[in-house]
């Protein structure tokens, strides 16, 4: 079998357990509903407020970060499969990308995006 | 070459394979070898996650000089089995202000990520669902899924403590994401191929963490750091710190979807460690010496499965010995730790690894009499 027929199995097989295990626990399981139950488990006291909030920035920031270096990833790893190949020109090539995405994590430490306040 | 098996399962695929396609239409013959293998990977994935959640609990009681579960069958064997039964038929608990739509998809998120990188493990020869001939982008791709499922999961739970044990987690995933997929490429660089079975074909002399000795040593160490933060475990298991957190981002889960992000985190520790050894310590290869053919026959007589489950062991074993050793980090340090030390240190030791690599100073390379496919 070809290989995008054995991904959708796999993909398939995930599904399944989810499902079946869910099902049969729904079946299995026993039933009472009671408001207070279904309470936030927080601290005993009723809640205050929704969680669906705005939440800090600093975890914004290293997503940002992450978004830059995960699509040089995506562009590194052609590259790596045929480095063997192309030899000195490859290196050279990839030493002036890699240089300017490390500039630009270096600009980020010292602006003090990776310092947590 | 290859050397005469004696245990092997490859032959008996075949045959089961030729059996059913010479008896039966294309189409359904294609559709039973489907399920067969749905079945089988199901089956592979939940034995898996019984065994490991007693070893740890047995190992994490040695560790602590207790006796650990010892109740349930004869050293506690089945307490794992016990355990499931019972998560079955616990309550699902519904909670009044979710969000039931994302509340319920979460689940499914985590465990088809988990399940999907299990797919395309090589667990011996011809032991392996998907291969594709991108399959190291493709296990970083289907693992990093999960942490949709956890955020989803923090988010719809509407509780405090679920939502920061969310945003932990998913700072730490996408930080020490970056660092896996860059120490798996030091190891692109040397083999030239992402195909999962042609990097193990390639180590039958050298495994790749002696071939490529300084960069590929390095690179295994921060892969290993990288994968035990990915699968939030201790020392890194911020997002459900129980002291600060309650439980993080599954706080609002009950029974059997509890139950799914239990078995995905287990089953996450496996995937890392069977990646590691598959990419660095040679994968289903038995020990092999150049030249030594008696040698290689004894060894090839322990099945490939054998081998690689005993490698995958060792590496969770060093997994569950740092869980047990070290205290927890602060979230700031944790991500110091990611973008000021292992990004820059990894970016380098991949440019060192392609100086090896064109020097032709790899131990293949240099030694081909010894090493050399």
């Amino acid at each position: 079998m070809d290989n995008l027929s054995l991904f959708v199995i796999v993909l398939l097989a995930g599904i399944t357990l989810v499902t079946v295990g869910i099902t049969a626990a729904r079946l299995l399981s026993p039933k009472s509903i009671n408001f207070q139950k279904g309470e936030p488990y927080e601290c005993g006291l009723p809640t205050h407020g929704t969680s669906w909030m705005q939440f800090r920035v600093g975890y914004y920031l290293y997503a940002i970060l992450f978004l830059m270096f995960d699509v040089e990833t995506i562009f590194l790893f052609p590259w790596s499969t045929v480095v063997r190949d192309i030899g000195m020109a490859g290196l050279v090539n990839i030493l002036i990308f890699v240089v300017i995405l490390g500039l630009g994590l270096a600009y980020a430490w010292k602006k003090g995006v990776l310092k947590w306040t | 070459m290859n050397y005469k098996q004696p245990l092997e399962l490859n032959g008996l695929l075949l045959q089961l394979d030729l059996f059913l396609r010479g008896n039966l239409p294309p189409f359904w013959a294609s559709l039973i070898e489907g399920l067969l293998i749905l079945i089988a990977v199901l089956a592979a994935y939940a034995v898996i996650a019984l065994i490991l959640i007693y070893a740890e609990r047995k190992v994490t009681a040695f560790f602590q000089a207790r006796l650990g579960p010892n109740r349930v069958g004869k050293y506690g064997f089945i307490q794992s089995i016990a355990d499931m039964i019972k998560i079955l038929i616990k309550e699902i608990i519904h909670i009044n202000r979710v969000d039931r739509f994302l509340f319920y998809a979460a689940p499914f998120f985590v465990i088809c990520a988990s399940v999907m990188a299990f797919g395309a493990i090589p667990f011996g020869q011809g032991l392996q669902a998907v291969d594709f001939n991108i399959g190291i982008v493709y296990v970083l791709a289907v693992s990093s899924l999960g942490i949709i499922g956890v955020l989803l999961a923090g988010w719809s739970s509407n509780n405090k403590y679920s939502m920061i044990g969310a945003m932990r987690s998913g700072a730490q995933f996408i930080s020490y994401e970056l660092s896996a997929a860059f120490a798996l490429m030091t190891i692109v660089v040397m083999t030239g191929t992402m195909q999962l079975s042609e990097i193990v074909e390639n180590q039958r002399y050298a495994w790749n963490i002696f071939n490529g000795h300084i960069p590929a040593i390095v690179a295994f160490v921060i892969y290993l750091i990288s994968g035990h933060a990915e699968t939030n475990r201790a020392p890194f298991d911020l997002p459900e710190a129980e002291g600060e957190l309650t439980a993080g981002y599954h706080t609002e889960y009950s029974g059997m979807q509890f139950g799914f992000y239990y078995l995905a985190e287990y089953l996450n520790m496996f995937i890392i460690a069977a990646i590691a050894t598959t990419v660095f310590l040679g994968g289903w290869m038995p020990i092999q010496i150049k030249g030594m053919d008696a040698f290689n026959q004894i060894m090839w007589y322990i099945p490939s499965y054998v081998w690689f489950i005993g490698k995958t062991a060792v590496l969770v074993f060093i997994s569950l010995w740092v869980r047990w050793s070290f205290p927890r980090l602060r979230i700031d340090l944790l991500l110091n730790l990611e973008w000021k030390y292992l990004l820059p240190i990894n970016l380098v030791n991949i440019l060192i690894m392609v100086l090896i690599v064109l020097a032709g100073w790899t131990l293949t390379d240099l030694f081909p009499i010894l090493f050399g496919n």
